[in-house]
C-alpha cells in the first residue's frame, strides 16, 4: 500500500531557528535553518507525517526486527524528525555533534527516559516495551530540537518522505483502519480494504481553514 | 579580595557591594585580632621548663563584656541589612518607565516572554489565536538601561535560579509559583544569565544573555524581532517571509 | 545471631568467640573502633569523589589520568595508535549499552559525564557528612569516651549499641549500592531539592535516588539508637562525684549532640518518607502539578539540616576544649560559659533554618526574621573562641600534634564562622548564595573544624584505644602538609565566590564571566590533590602504629580525665573498681599540688572543692 499526504488550507509559517547559543551547532553552509513542524511542498504534499495501521490486524505476534533504528543528533537536529519503530526493536541514539545533547522522551505508556549525551557519550540504546503513538523526544539543552517516534507492535507504519509519500509493504489482506498523524494538524483515519496481491493507493488530506 | 567582584552595573548592586565591603572590613579586623592574639599567646606562653601556667578558671566580667559586644554588633548588622533587603525583595519601585518580562525557567533554557501589543502577558487572546501576541524567545533578554525591569519568574519543571552576577540579582524560580524580582541596569552591555540552582545534568551551561540596550538599540531590536500582525505566506512553500 | 551471642556473652565473659569479641561486640570500646573503621574507609571514598570533582573543574572534559583515553579519542572518536588505553576504550564502548561496564557508562574514554558529575558531588557530600564525620565524631568518640570519661562500665544498653553499628553498616552498603544501579546514583545534590529529586524524569536517575533515601532512613535508625544510649548513660551512670558540671566538655558536647539527633532525625525521616512516596507511590507532596509544594521539602530538609551542621561541629568544639587545657596546662577558661554556649547553639540551631532559603521564594519578611536569629547564633561560637583564647593566655603550651590540630581547628573554624556573617546578611546573600563562597564556608567549618578535630582526637586518644603511640614525626608532617594544602584548596574558593562562580557546575569555561578564574580553579585542584594524597600518610601512620608503634604509657599526656586512669588493654567493664570523682576535669597547674596536673580521681589530704567550674 502506498499513498501521499496533503494539506489544504492556511499553513502556519516555519519558524527560523537561532542556534547561536551553541557554536558547536553551526553548519558549514550557514544558511538559515527553519523548524521542521510543517514541511509543505509547493504541491501541498506534507512531509514528516506518520501513517500506520491502527486497527484490524489479527492477533498476530510480529517479531521485532534485529536491526536497530537509528536516531542521530547532527548539527543540533534530530534525524529523522518523525519515524516509527517496533515494540522490542532497539532504538540506537547517536550523538554526532561535538556538544552536549539530551534526549528526553515524554512517554506515557512506555517508561519515560531522559538521557544526557555529552561529547564522549556517542551511542545510547533504548527499547520500547509497549505500542504508543506518538512519543515526543526533546533536547532540553537545544529547545528547537524535537523528534517524534511512533511505537507499533507491527511493521506496518511509515513516515512520509520529502515528497509527502509513504509506502507500507506486504500488508496481509483484510479490513483495516489506517491512521495518519501530524504534529501540528492532528490525526486522520480511513477505513480501507486490502485484497490479495493488490497495491493500493491511499491519500490523506489534512485541512485547516 | 573584593577586587574580584564583577563590575556592578545595576542600581541596588552598588548598595549590596557596600554591605559586602563593610562586612569584609569588620571580619578582616576581627580575624587579625583573633589570629594575632592566638599567635601572640602561642609565642609568649610556649612551654618553658620550671614555669607554671596561670591557674584561673575565667573572668566573668570579660565574658559579659565580649558577649554583649558581639550581640550588639550582630544585631546592628541585622538591623542595617534589613531595609536594603526589603527594597530589593519585598518592594518593586513603581516608576514612570517600567517594563515587565515573564521569564520561565525550564531545563535547560530561559524562556523570555515580552508582552504583545495588548501590553499584557499570557492573555486568553494569545493562546486562542494559535500564535502569540506576546513575543517569546529563548535565552535572549533585551532590556533598556535605566528602566526598572520587573521579572515574573516561573518554572516549567524543577527549581532554577535567575542570576545576573553584574546586576547582583538572584531569585529562585520555583514550579507552581510566579515570583516577582526586579533590577535596573545602568550600563549598556551584554551580561550573562547563568542558572544558579542545580537543575539536572544540563545545569552547567544553562545560560541566557541579557542585552542592556540604549533606548535606540532597544527600539531597533523591537522593530526587528517582535512579530507584526500575523502575516500571509508569500507563496505556498511556507517559509517565513523576510521582514519588511 | 545476636540473641544467642548475647546470651553466650553474658554467661561467660572469659570465653568470647572471635565473633562476639570483634564482630558483634557489646563493648563500647570495640564498637567505637568499629565506627572509626567505617568512617576512615568512607573518608577515602568521599575524598576520592572530591578529587574527581576537582579534576573536572581544573581540566574540563579531559580524560582522567591513568585510565583515560587519549585526547584525540575523547574529542573525535578516533583512537590514537600510540595510546594503550584507546584500544581498551574503543572495545568497551563498542559494546551494547546494557553490556557496558561501569567505567564505560560513567566515564566514557575517561571523561566524567555531566550526569555522573552531578552524582559525584552529591555523593561526596552525602558520604562525608553521614558516613565519615558523624560515624567518627559521634559513633567512635561518643562510644569510646562517654563511659570511660564519666566513670562507668559500659553504655546503658550494650545490645542496642552493637545494633547501632551494624545498622549503620547496612546503611553504608545500601548507599554504596546506589553507584551500581541503572541510571546511576542520586544526582540532585546532598540537599535533594524537589522536584529535581522527586520525579525521575528530570534527572534520569531511578533507583539511585531511592537507595539514597533508604540508606539515610536506615542510618537515622542507627543514630537514634546511639542517641538513646548516650543520653541515658550520661544522665544515669556517672560515677560518684561526677556532677554534670564536673563532666569534661567533650561529654557535654556529645550529650547535646545526642539530644539534637533525637529531635532532628525524625524530621529527616519524615521528609525522606514523603520523597520516597512521591518517587515510588505516585503521590505529589512536592509536585505542583499534583497540588504539592516544592518548597515544603526545603523547609523539612533544613529544619533537620541546620541542627545537623551543629551536630557536625559540636563534638569538635568539645574535643578542642579537651586538648587546650591539657596542652596549655591550665583550666579551660570559662567552663560554665562554654557549657551554656553549647546549649545556646543547640537551641538557636532550631530557629535559623530559613537562612538556607533566603533566595528560595520563601517570604522575604520571614527571611528577615531568620537573618536576626542567624546573626545571633554567631554569638555563642564567638564566646567559645574567646574562651579558647583565654585558655591559651598565661599557659605553658606544648606543641604536640593533637595541640596543632586543635589550634588549626580554632583558627580555621574562626574563618568559617566569619564567612558565615556574609551569608547571614540577606542582601549580601543575594549575590553569594549558591556560589563557591558557600562551598568555602562549608569546608572551613566541616574540614577546618570537624576534620582537624578528628585528626587531633585520633592522635590524642590513640594510646588509650590501641596501647601505642602514633609516630610523632609522621604526625607532624601530615599536619603541616594538610594545613597548607587545606588552605590552598579552600581559601581561594572565597575569591571564586566573590567573582560569582556558581556551585555544582560542570564546566566553568562555559561562562564568559568565569574565564579569568580558570587558573585559580587549577590551583585549587592541585592543592586538593596534594591534600588527598597527604591523607595516605595518615592512614599509613595509623596502620603502622597499630602494629609497630611505640608502646604507650597509661597517661602519656599527663591528663586529668578519667579515661587515662584505665589501664590498656582496658578490660570489659573498664575499671577494676569504679572511680570516685573529687573535682572538675581541668585542674591543671592547681596550687594544691606540685605537679602541673591533678586528676579528677585523686583524693587529696585536704578535701578540696576547688575547680568545679564555678568562678
Amino acid at each position: 500500500m502506498s499513498g501521499r499526504i496533503f494539506f489544504k488550507g492556511q499553513a502556519p509559517l516555519r519558524k527560523p531557528i537561532d542556534m547561536r547559543q551553541d557554536p558547536a551547532c553551526a553548519v558549514e553552509s550557514k544558511e538559515q535553518i527553519y523548524s521542521e513542524d510543517v514541511v509543505l511542498n509547493p504541491d501541498s504534499s506534507l512531509a514528516n507525517a506518520f501513517v500506520y495501521i491502527k486497527e484490524g490486524l489479527a492477533q498476530q505476534h510480529y517479531v521485532a526486527p534485529v536491526e536497530s533504528k537509528i536516531l542521530d543528533q547532527q548539527h543540533c537536529r534530530y534525524s529523522p524528525h518523525v519515524f516509527g519503530i517496533q515494540v522490542g526493536q532497539t532504538l540506537k541514539i547517536l550523538n554526532s555533534d561535538p556538544t552536549f545533547h539530551n534526549v528526553h522522551a515524554a512517554a506515557q505508556k512506555n517508561k519515560a527516559f531522559n538521557l544526557g549525551m555529552s561529547k564522549v557519550e556517542r551511542v545510547k540504546t533504548r527499547v520500547f516495551e509497549q505500542a504508543e503513538v506518538m512519543i515526543a523526544l526533546r533536547c532540553n539543552v537545544h529547545p528547537w530540537m524535537s523528534a517524534y517516534v511512533g511505537v507499533l507492535d507491527h511493521p506496518f507504519y511509515s513516515a512520509t518522505d520529502s515528497t509527502g509519500s509513504f509506502k507500507l509493504q506486504a500488508v496481509p489482506p483484510g479490513e483495516y483502519v489506517l491512521a495518519a498523524w501530524h504534529e501540528v494538524f492532528g490525526a486522520l483515519e480511513q477505513k480501507i480494504k486490502v485484497a490479495d496481491n493488490e497495491t493500493q493507493t491511499v491519500d490523506f488530506i489534512f485541512m485547516r481553514r | 579580595m573584593l577586587d574580584w567582584l564583577p563590575p556592578n552595573v545595576s542600581t541596588y548592586g552598588g548598595e549590596i557591594d557596600k554591605f559586602f565591603y563593610v562586612i569584609y572590613y569588620i571580619t578582616a579586623v576581627v580575624f587579625f585580632l583573633v589570629a594575632g592574639a592566638m599567635v601572640l599567646f602561642l609565642v609568649k606562653y610556649r612551654y618553658k621548663e620550671g614555669r607554671r601556667a596561670t591557674y584561673t578558671h575565667g573572668n566573668t566580667t570579660l565574658e559579659i563584656v565580649w558577649t554583649t559586644a558581639t550581640v550588639a554588633a550582630m544585631l546592628i548588622l541585622a538591623l542595617v541589612s534589613k531595609p536594603l533587603w526589603g527594597r530589593i525583595k519585598q518592594q518593586t519601585p513603581m516608576t514612570q518607565n517600567m517594563m515587565t518580562v515573564q521569564v520561565t525557567a525550564k531545563q535547560f533554557n530561559w524562556e523570555i516572554r515580552y508582552p504583545g501589543p495588548d501590553g499584557e502577558i499570557d492573555t486568553p487572546a494569545d493562546s486562542a489565536a494559535g500564535t502569540l501576541d506576546d513575543y517569546q524567545v529563548d535565552n535572549d533578554m533585551h532590556v533598556p538601561v535605566n528602566t526598572v525591569v520587573r521579572v515574573m519568574l516561573k518554572s516549567k519543571d524543577v527549581i532554577h535560579s535567575f542570576f545576573i552576577p553584574q546586576a547582583r540579582i538572584k531569585q529562585d524560580a520555583v514550579p507552581g509559583h510566579t515570583i516577582s524580582a526586579w533590577f535596573e541596569i545602568t550600563v549598556p552591555g551584554k551580561y550573562e544569565i547563568p542558572c544558579a540552582e542545580l537543575c539536572g545534568f544540563g545545569h552547567s551551561g544553562m545560560l541566557g544573555q541579557l542585552y542592556a540596550d540604549t533606548p535606540e538599540q532597544f527600539e531597533a531590536w523591537k522593530n526587528e524581532k517582535w512579530p507584526p500582525a500575523p502575516a500571509m505566506p508569500a507563496d505556498s512553500s511556507n517559509v517565513e517571509a523576510p521582514q519588511q | 545471631m545476636s540473641e544467642a551471642t548475647a546470651t553466650k556473652h553474658h554467661d561467660a565473659h572469659a570465653h568470647q568467640s572471635f565473633w562476639s569479641k570483634y564482630i558483634f561486640s557489646l563493648d563500647h570500646k570495640t564498637i567505637g573502633k568499629q565506627f572509626l573503621t567505617l568512617g576512615l574507609l568512607m573518608l577515602f571514598v568521599g575524598g576520592g569523589l572530591a578529587l574527581l570533582i576537582r579534576w573536572q573543574l581544573a581540566y574540563p572534559e579531559q580524560p582522567l589520568p591513568l585510565i583515560g583515553a587519549s585526547k584525540q579519542f575523547a574529542e573525535t572518536g578516533e583512537p590514537d595508535s600510540t595510546s594503550s588505553w584507546d584500544k581498551t576504550w574503543a572495545e568497551w564502548l563498542s559494546k551494547d549499552e546494557k553490556d557496558q561496564n561501569w567505567l564505560a557508562k560513567n566515564v566514557p574514554t575517561g571523561v566524567i559525564t555531566p550526569a555522573f558529575y552531578n552524582s559525584v558531588f552529591t555523593m561526596h557530600a552525602t558520604i562525608m557528612i553521614f558516613f565519615v564525620v558523624m560515624p567518627i565524631l559521634v559513633g567512635c568518640f561518643g562510644n569510646f569516651l562517654i563511659p570511660l570519661m564519666i566513670g562507668t562500665r559500659d553504655m546503658a544498653f550494650p545490645l542496642l549499641n552493637m545494633l547501632s553499628f551494624w545498622v549503620a553498616v547496612i546503611a553504608g552498603i545500601v548507599m554504596i549500592a546506589g553507584f551500581f544501579v541503572p541510571g546511576g546514583h542520586a544526582a540532585a545534590g546532598w540537599t535533594a531539592y524537589t522536584p529535581l529529586s522527586s520525579d525521575p524524569q528530570w534527572t534520569g536517575v531511578d533507583w539511585g535516588q531511592n537507595l539514597w533515601c533508604m540508606s539515610l532512613l536506615i542510618l537515622g535508625i542507627s543514630s537514634l539508637m546511639g542517641s538513646i544510649n548516650y543520653i541515658t548513660t550520661i544522665i544515669n551512670m556517672r560515677a560518684p562525684g561526677m556532677t554534670l558540671f564536673r563532666m569534661p566538655l567533650v561529654i557535654w558536647s556529645l550529650f547535646i549532640v545526642a539530644i539534637l539527633l533525637l529531635l532532628a532525625l525524625p524530621v529527616l525521616t519524615a521528609a525522606l518518607a514523603l520523597l520516597l512516596f512521591d518517587r515510588m507511590a505516585g503521590t505529589s507532596f512536592f509536585t505542583p502539578t499534583g497540588g504539592g509544594e516544592p518548597l515544603l521539602w526545603q523547609h523539612l530538609f533544613w529544619f533537620f539540616g541546620h541542627p545537623e551542621v551543629y551536630i557536625l561541629i559540636l563534638p569538635g568544639m568539645g574535643i578542642a576544649s579537651e586538648m587546650l587545657p591539657v596542652f596549655s596546662r591550665k583550666p579551660i577558661f570559662g567552663y560554665k560559659a562554654m557549657v551554656w554556649a553549647m546549649i545556646a547553639i543547640a537551641f538557636l540551631g532550631w530557629i535559623v533554618w530559613g537562612h538556607h532559603m533566603f533566595q528560595s521564594g520563601m517570604s522575604p519578611a520571614l527571611g528577615a526574621t531568620f537573618m536576626v536569629s542567624t546573626m545571633l547564633i554567631a554569638v555563642p561560637s564567638a564566646i567559645k573562641t574567646f574562651n579558647w583564647l583565654g585558655t591559651l593566655w598565661g599557659g605553658n603550651i606544648r606543641f604536640t600534634t593533637p595541640m596543632l590540630h586543635t589550634l588549626a581547628f580554632v583558627s580555621m573554624f574562626v574563618i568559617g564562622g566569619l564567612s558565615g556573617i556574609y551569608m547571614a546578611s540577606t542582601p549580601v546573600d543575594i549575590f553569594i548564595h549558591d556560589t563557591y563562597f558557600i562551598v568555602a564556608h562549608i569546608h572551613y567549618v566541616v574540614f577546618g573544624g570537624s576534620v582537624f578535630a578528628i585528626f587531633g582526637a585520633i592522635v590524642f586518644w590513640f594510646p588509650k584505644m590501641f596501647g601505642r603511640m602514633m609516630n610523632e614525626k609522621l604526625n607532624k608532617i601530615h599536619f603541616w602538609l594538610t594545613f597548607l594544602a587545606f588552605n590552598g584548596t579552600f581559601f581561594p574558593m572565597h575569591i571564586l565566590g566573590v567573582g560569582g562562580h556558581m556551585r555544582r557546575i560542570y564546566n566553568p569555561m562555559q561562562y564568559e564571566f568565569l574565564k579569568d578564574f580558570q587558573g585559580m580553579n587549577e590551583f585549587i585542584s592541585i592543592s586538593a590533590f596534594a591534600l588527598g594524597f597527604t591523607q595516605l600518610l595518615f592512614l599509613f601512620n595509623v596502620i603502622y602504629s597499630l602494629v609497630r608503634g611505640k608502646k604507650a604509657e597509661d597517661n602519656p599526656w599527663n591528663a586529668n580525665t578519667l579515661e587515662w586512669t584505665a589501664i590498656y588493654p582496658i578490660p570489659h567493664g573498664n575499671f577494676a573498681t569504679l572511680p570516685t570523682v573529687y573535682r572538675g576535669p581541668y585542674e591543671y597547674s592547681a596550687p594544691e599540688v606540685e605537679e602541673d596536673w591533678l586528676p579528677q580521681t585523686k583524693k587529696l589530704a585536704t578535701a578540696t572543692t576547688h575547680g568545679n567550674g564555678h568562678h
